[in-house]
């Protein structure tokens, strides 16, 4: 024992076996750590692979035409790679989905957390989860054999493939994502501010538009922001149900390819490792991270910003 | 009660309380209490925690109707209407009588919205700009802020949001004012100073404070009603009425020995 210890117990039936305690500790903290590293290291694998593929690509293609091109033609003699038509489609496909998910998702979660009976809340919060837990392909398939087909009968110009159904089926898939966010954001304003503003003689749904949600709001912008990085990067039902051709422009009735599908589309088939349109699939993927990356900042920083902190 | 009131102006009845007894489920939380509260006074509530106090008082403005399972059986009258009968809408009741609550609780916007929000709902068509600085001014918080009405209500300290709370109340002209427990988050100097802004409100509004303190409550209260407790036979405690006068006689010659034991700090 060293001399700055703490004098002995004067009761002897207390005997911890403190050497061993120490030990298992040190071992807990090593083998957590060691965990927790796997996850952040994969993560940098996973990017620097994106990055060294990359960086091929663009030692053949100028990082000027690839921003700047009308036109994306991988498999060409003379090919030309402009992300923009890309782009473009994912941009539209989320667009799309945006305009489902958004209003249908938030006027579920103000539903939930402030009209539904406790009782109500506690079946239907689940059953609404269970949409997020649809596995994409079926969703996919849903856009591809239900969506487009009824929507032409509205819509006769409508191709077999288009961004239209794509984008409501995909906006149903991130409805959950929203709707589950917000209304935890609702649900944690304090119940004192709606007592406060029905003191004033306001009725319930001045409360909730007028105090409750916008004390909600950094949480409710979160879960949108979410939501548009997983409609950027969502792959099966736009690879299904949007179609495989780039094309430039905002049309929602015609085949378009989005990132994700040129992607998929790339690795399914036979292109050859280390041509270029192989390698292009990783400049795509980069573009990809990269824009998900930026919205999970915005994301981020908008909830440190506007988060309302209560006493 | 005796016939020397307090003030001289105190003749009418504000609220009345007949027969008042709150439920919450099943299980009773107020017992059978008759009660007048007068205009232009201050009343205070004071009591041992559980007996009540805080539940009677949110009959008058309805905000019981907000708890799930909450019900009110005898009558609570507003200038003899009753509160709970079947067409008066709580919204009304609230906007005729407000509530400032424990925790200070300012919406999560700037100090003007604070006070501007509720006003414009409630269909105000006045100069908002004079509205929220006259208000601001009987609150007492117009120096402290008159620069900085942009800022959010929450970035004021504790006893600056609660006058902030108590400026939006009065901004819509209630003729009564409930205060459940109103400076116990606050520091003495806060406190004083509510205290303070309270006597100079009272020529205007019918104020009704809870407090668990004693001292404030003979500071600064006219009438003084003290609630106890009592345990049933299933445990659950019930609030009830011991004791109501001029708060003098209640902390000098209480006639109710729990009353006296419970002024003079025996328990409680």
């Amino acid at each position: 024992m060293t001399t700055n210890s703490l004098p002995p117990d004067p009761n002897n039936l207390w005997k911890p076996n403190r050497g061993l305690n120490k030990r298992v500790e040190q071992v807990v903290i090593g083998l957590f750590g060691l965990f927790a590293l796997i996850s952040v290291a994969t993560t940098f694998g996973i990017v620097l692979s994106l990055l060294f593929e990359t960086v091929e690509f663009f030692k053949d293609v100028p990082l000027w035409n690839f921003l700047t091109d009308r036109q994306w033609t991988p498999l060409f003699s003379n090919p030309q790679f402009g992300i923009l038509v890309l782009l473009s489609a994912t941009f539209l496909t989320s667009l799309i989905a945006l305009l489902v998910a958004v209003p249908l998702g938030l006027l579920s979660a103000i539903y939930l957390s402030e009209y539904a009976s406790p009782k109500l809340r506690k079946w239907l919060k689940p059953a609404l989860e269970i949409l997020a837990g649809v596995p994409t392909v079926v969703y996919g398939y849903f856009a591809l054999l239900l969506v487009t087909p009824f929507l032409q009968i509205f819509i006769p110009q409508l191709g077999g493939f288009n961004a239209l159904s794509a984008g409501i089926v995909m906006g149903i898939a991130i409805t959950p994502l929203i709707a589950s966010l917000s209304e935890d954001a609702i649900y944690a304003v304090p119940s004192a501010l709606r007592d406060g503003s029905y003191a004033l003689g306001l009725t319930k749904r001045e409360t909730i538009f007028g105090v409750v949600l916008p004390a909600a709001l950094s949480g409710i912008v979160a879960s949108v922001i979410l939501a548009v990085s997983r409609a950027v990067g969502e792959t099966m039902i736009v690879a299904l149900a949007a179609g495989q051709n780039p094309r430039l422009g905002l049309n929602p009735f015609v085949p378009v390819m989005t990132m994700t599908a040129y992607i998929v589309q790339v690795s399914l088939g036979d292109t050859p490792a280390g041509s270029i349109a192989f390698k292009s699939i990783f400049a795509v993927g980069m573009t990809l991270f990269l824009l998900t990356l930026v919205f999970n900042i915005i994301s981020f920083w908008f909830v440190r910003k506007f988060r309302e902190t209560y006493e | 009660m005796t016939s020397q009131s307090v003030s001289p102006v105190a003749t009418e009845a504000a609220l009345r309380a007949k027969n008042v007894s709150v439920y919450y489920g099943s299980t009773l939380a107020v017992r059978d209490v008759n009660l007048d509260i007068f205009k232009n006074e201050i009343t205070a509530f004071i009591g041992p925690s559980g007996c009540g106090k805080s539940t009677l008082l949110r009959c008058f403005n309805r905000t019981n109707d907000l708890i799930p399972g909450a019900r009110v059986e005898g009558k609570a009258m507003f200038h003899g209407t009753d509160l709970y009968a079947k067409d008066i809408d709580p919204v009304y009741v609230r906007r005729r009588i407000g509530m400032v609550f424990q925790k200070p609780n300012p919406f999560t916007k700037s100090i003007y919205e604070n006070i501007a929000f509720a006003a414009r709902i409630n269909g105000y068509k006045g100069d908002m700009d004079e509205l929220v600085e006259n208000s601001l001014r009987r609150a007492a918080l117009w120096d402290e802020v008159k620069d900085k009405l942009r800022q959010s209500g929450l970035s004021l300290s504790g006893g600056q949001q609660q006058r902030l709370c108590i400026a939006r109340t009065i901004a819509i002209e209630p003729e009564v004012i409930l205060m459940d427990e109103p400076c116990s988050a606050l520091d003495p100097i806060s406190t004083l100073q509510i205290e303070e802004l309270m006597k100079e409100l009272e020529s205007r509004y019918t104020i009704v404070i809870v407090t668990h303190n004693m001292q404030q409550a003979s500071r600064i209260s006219d009438r003084t009603a003290f609630f106890n407790a009592e345990a049933t036979e299933s445990g659950n405690k019930v609030g009830y009425l011991v004791e109501y006068g001029d708060t003098e006689k209640i902390f000098n010659d209480p006639s109710e020995q729990a009353t006296q034991d419970y002024v003079s700090g025996r328990f409680g």
